[in-house]
């Protein structure tokens, strides 16, 4: 019996406590606005803060009550932009995507190391403090993870061989992996944009090239390729403008160190379908190498040798009449 | 009622035996909300509510409660109890009378749950055999001392924002050693009996 008192007297202040509480819950309640909530179920709940808000809540609240611009939720993409817009009855602003890239390819294969890491703390940002990491280029991914421990979507995983890979449709575009990057090799790109310079290293090309195989060297080939002179070689790095950039690939084909990667592997090329067109020139407009043949009003023609199969024809023509074909290269 | 009494302990909690200074309870609200004066001063009143409210209501519990069938033991437990109820019971209240002050707190209103000081004030007042009210206004006079120095940091923190602070000690590193200067202050009290 004498046992029990201890249990009876704390169980019974709980339970008074519990009451208590359980009644002023009642008097105090407070009455939220609906739209808050609704907004916040629209929105992905991954608390990344790219928004700029404190969490998905905070921007909830300020676009439901402080009428904030909606199209500011990277992760949700313009699926949420559309449920905000039905929300708040504002004008949806599609959002091109973009996605974080890894600017470098030096894996522990093509990397040499200046040293053995035996830190006991294996982060990115305390390998950095040792001569800027254990890989011998001063520019490249040190691959302990700090990316990965940052990203909210699990995008990021450390590969076996020491660098860090991004998949890219897991990833939410919250920037927090480029901000935990202690050497700056993630940047932000557009997701239309299948080639990249993936190389950071800005020293001379023979000290680049003895550290790693994979480095840019500068040595302006894809540039003077480049059908649309997106490419531009600057401090001795390569770096594409994703504004001019058409997808062709040439870049990654006449790179001689692979520094630049792509998607695409397979090259098309366009072909016109003489019933169909019009004669219009839309397509020679387009084209940014000047293959698309044929004056106004009559049939076009594309020349194969200067098509670099970039589709931009493909898109424009409102006819259907050019048509992309898969082109055998010989290379 | 012996006035003089209530003074001294006033007086004392609040300069002599201030609970951050002397005693060094509640140093992570302490940091945590003196960027600004006027989030510290909503905190103060917080933790003024809730030690005050939980001095008296402990003190209920440990004298018709614990004391009577020897559970003295259950101290802590029973008390960080009565405090928890308290801290949701505050926090309830100020959502619904003051939302800006419920925003400007943040999540620093449900840390008064585990912030050592309301404990430490409860403890101790059981511990000098205070009666009801000299323990309400020690638990009272605590939280003011706490209030105080809140603010004080505060303030200190908010011209610092302005000074010209070594790059390598901005931020909390700078606040640490003001608290510290704060607290060498807070020394010339000690020992003052009244």
């Amino acid at each position: 019996m004498g046992n029990l008192i201890p249990i009876i007297v704390l169980g019974l202040l709980g339970l008074t406590m519990g009451v208590f509480l359980a009644y002023a819950a009642k008097k105090f309640e407070v009455q939220r606005d609906p739209l808050v909530e609704k907004v916040n179920e629209a929105l992905p709940g991954a608390n990344c803060g790219a928004c700029g808000y404190p969490g998905c809540m905070g921007y909830a609240e300020a676009v439901a009550l402080h009428g904030a611009e909606i199209g500011f939720c990277s992760p949700g993409g313009n699926e949420v932009i559309e449920k905000l817009a039905e929300l708040t009855g504002k004008n949806a602003v599609a959002k091109e995507k973009v996605i974080a890239r890894i600017m470098c390819q030096g894996n522990n294969n093509v990397v040499k190391k200046q040293y053995e890491f035996d830190g006991e703390i294996r982060t990115c940002s305390n390998a950095n403090l040792y001569f800027g990491g254990d890989k011998a280029c001063m520019y490249s991914c040190i691959g302990y993870g700090d990316c990965a421990r940052v990203c909210p979507a699990d995008a990021i995983t450390i590969g076996d061989m020491g660098l860090a890979i991004i998949d890219e449709d897991k990833c939410i575009s919250c920037e927090k992996c480029v901000a935990a990057c202690p050497k700056k090799v993630i940047r932000m790109v557009p997701e239309k944009s299948k080639f990249t310079v993936l190389c950071s290293n800005r020293e001379k090309a023979p000290v680049a090239k003895k550290n790693c195989s994979v480095a840019c060297i500068a040595c302006g080939l894809c540039a003077k390729n480049c059908p649309v002179n997106a490419i531009e070689v600057k401090g001795n790095l390569a770096r594409i403008d994703t504004e001019k950039c058409v997808n062709c690939g040439i870049c990654t084909t006449k790179c001689p160190t692979n520094a630049i990667e792509g998607k695409i592997k397979d090259f098309k090329v366009a072909e016109v379908v003489e019933e169909k067109c019009i004669g219009c020139t839309a397509c020679a407009r387009v084209c940014p190498v000047n293959a698309i043949e044929g004056k106004v009003k009559e049939k076009h023609k594309v020349v194969e040798e200067k098509c670099i199969g970039c589709g931009l024809c493909f898109e424009k023509c409102k006819f259907d009449a050019i048509l992309m074909k898969e082109k055998i290269v010989v290379n | 009622m012996d006035l003089g009494r209530l003074f001294s302990i006033i007086i004392g909690s609040i300069l002599i035996n201030n609970v951050i200074f002397a005693r060094f309870l509640g140093i992570c609200p302490f940091m945590g909300v003196s960027k600004k004066v006027e989030s510290s001063i909503g905190m103060g009143m917080a933790v003024t509510f809730v030690m005050t409210l939980a001095s008296a209501v402990t003190f209920i519990v440990h004298r018709f409660l614990l004391a009577p069938y020897n559970l003295e033991y259950l101290q802590t437990i029973a008390f960080i109890l009565i405090i928890a109820s308290l801290v949701q019971f505050v926090e309830m209240a100020i959502e619904k009378l003051s939302p800006s002050l419920y925003k400007a707190l943040g999540v620093f209103l449900p840390l008064i749950t585990t912030n050592c000081a309301v404990l430490g004030i409860a403890i101790l007042n059981i511990q000098d055999e205070y009666n009801f009210i000299e323990t309400t206004v020690n638990g009272f006079a605590g939280a003011i001392g706490f209030t105080v120095a809140l603010i004080l940091l505060a303030g200190t923190r908010e011209r610092l924002e302005y000074a010209n602070v070594p790059k390598s000690f901005r931020g909390i590193a700078i606040a640490f050693i003001s608290a510290g200067i704060l607290a060498m202050a807070f020394m010339g009290f000690s020992g003052i009996k009244i």
